[in-house]
């Protein structure tokens, strides 16, 4: 199962805002919680995300242990040109991770 | 084949346990007590019947608005036109004429808990001094935007077994072959947990044999379910590509309808289905929250060993509107409770201690009509809490061989034709 789903509209207008979705698949673990035999899982969350459109950073988030599990962004941004939307996140084992979407502006 | 009890233990612990103090120990005391029991389903046809056998100078009276009950289960296989709704259709003949079980076909809709007081719908007021309420469940129109009791006659929840059965079935029928037929399954708890999976198995199976360029696509809030890894690994092998379930982790609950437009709006995506089956989520019927007798939750909280509800005396919940966890909201389980309920009732007004109940929960699902799986389980009350009993619990194996599948698909008609006669016959 793909680790994350990024979502844009099909076909966007030149100038157009639209919305990105982005959902991440990740049990945000805080470090406050025990497993079943007392100990203390060892916290393990998505601390930052970053979304890359056509090699411009449009959206950059840091996380702390307060969001759950499976985060979900929705953020907007302007349509320029036809390319790539790249989205990229670290957790705390400090494994990187991206997905990416293709997109197509119109005139 | 531990860890299963055979149905034969199975009937001599759910059916006789509770009364066998009272049917073959000392003589028996007449109570001439009244007991009102509220809904006509399994939990309420069962409690009244078992009353009256434990206790015959006991006058029972079982309120339920309909002159009939159209069962839940089965109704999925009605859905896809493997049963109709007919032979799972029953009346209360057999209760009131076999068993002296008053019936009024009127809606509970007041109780005074201090007078012992229930007020029905035309207007009469019974006294009890036993209430028995096990109305069921009522959809939550709060709980997705857009979905309402109007709403539903475009987009059918069909979890309360009728009209909203015949209405989805017609839709199914009209799809074209090629469409898209959306089912949604709420967040716990909701009535009979493994429903969703096994609808959502049926619709493939009607769809596979008769329109199989369609596709279901089940929506769940959820990421796991009762009988999971059982029903994904059939779904691969019975329907690839024609059943996809959307956890919630992947964005699959249902947030918001438009009946207007035919869209289904997920957390993630927006589909345009030919048919919607939105099973939204639910909470006890308007009756057991009445004086605040689910503490808020939605859910009614009882002293498990004689459902006596934690809020006033003298009012005993019993099936999907109870809190019973570990024990499903199932049709087995409130034929159970029932049971139980009835012997501790008896018990009280005679002044006798209550024994320890058994209880105990067995769900049969249907993937096709020949491949059938199940989970079950044996409960018992400690602290007035009910538990799993340690090794009792277990569901179908994973491995089984084809037989096996169709031998729990007849075992499941059996069940459903003993569980009817039991409760209405």
């Amino acid at each position: 199962m793909a680790k994350a789903r990024i979502k844009v509209p099909e076909v966007v207008k030149r100038g157009a805002v639209f919305e990105v979705r982005l959902l991440i698949r990740h049990p945000m673990e805080t470090g406050f919680r025990y497993n079943n035999v007392g100990q203390k899982i060892p916290k393990n969350i998505v601390h930052t995300v970053r979304c890359v459109y056509n090699g411009a950073e449009v959206f950059h988030a840091e996380l702390f242990p307060g969001i759950a599990a499976n985060p979900y962004f929705s953020f907007f941004t302007t349509a320029e040109a036809s390319g790539e939307l790249e989205c990229v996140w670290t957790d705390d084992t400090g494994v990187t991770m991206s997905e990416r979407v293709a997109l197509t502006v119109s005139e | 084949m531990p860890p299963y009890l055979t149905r034969r233990q199975f009937f001599s612990l759910a059916g006789s346990l509770p009364f066998v103090r009272p049917l073959t120990g000392r003589a028996r005391a007449n109570t001439q007590a009244r007991a009102v029991v509220v809904g006509g389903g399994f939990g309420g046809a069962t409690c009244a019947k078992y009353l009256r056998l434990a206790d015959p100078s006991l006058e029972v009276t079982l309120v339920t608005p309909q002159p009939q009950f159209i069962t839940c289960p089965f109704s999925n296989a009605a859905l896809v036109g493997l049963r109709s709704l007919a032979s799972l259709t029953y009346t209360y003949q057999r209760l009131r004429e076999g068993y002296g079980v008053q019936i009024a076909h009127a809606q509970a809709q007041e109780i005074d808990p201090t007078t012992r007081r229930l007020t029905l719908s035309d207007d009469t007021t019974l006294t009890y001094d036993k209430l028995v309420l096990s109305p069921g469940v009522e959809l939550r129109w709060d709980a997705i935007e857009g979905y309402d009791a109007e709403a539903s006659t475009v987009f059918p929840h069909a979890w309360q077994a009728g009209s909203q059965t015949l209405l989805l079935r017609r839709q199914l029928e009209a799809v074209q072959d090629g469409g898209l037929v959306v089912v949604s399954a709420p967040e716990t708890p909701y009535r009979c947990p493994p429903g969703p999976y096994e609808r959502a198995s049926l619709i493939a199976h009607y769809l596979r044999t008769h329109k199989p360029r369609s596709k279901v696509l089940l929506l769940d809030a959820k990421d796991s379910f009762t009988k999971d890894g059982l029903f994904l690994a059939a779904w691969e092998r019975l329907y690839p590509g024609l059943l996809e379930w959307v956890p919630g982790a992947q964005g699959g609950r249902v947030t918001q309808v438009d009946t207007r437009t035919g869209i289904v709006h997920t957390e993630f995506d927006e589909y345009k289905p030919a048919v919607a089956n939105i099973i939204a989520p639910q909470r006890a019927a308007a009756i057991a929250r009445a004086g605040g007798l689910d503490a808020g939750t939605g859910w009614c909280p009882v002293y498990g060993g004689t459902f006596e509800s934690r809020i006033h005396p003298n009012i005993h919940i019993i099936g999907d509107a109870a809190i019973a966890s570990p024990m499903p909201k199932s049709a087995f389980s409130a034929n159970t409770q029932a049971k139980v309920c009835a012997a501790a009732i008896v018990a009280l007004l005679r002044g006798e201690p209550v024994a320890p109940p058994a209880l105990m929960n067995t769900c049969y699902s249907l993937v096709a009509p020949d491949y059938g799986i199940s989970i079950s389980a044996v409960y018992a009350v400690e602290n007035d809490t009910i538990q799993v009993v340690p090794g009792s619990s277990g569901t179908s194996p994973l491995d089984a061989p084809g037989t096996t599948r169709t031998l729990e698909a007849a075992y499941a008609r059996s069940w459903y034709a003993n569980i009817t006669a039991d409760t209405f016959g």
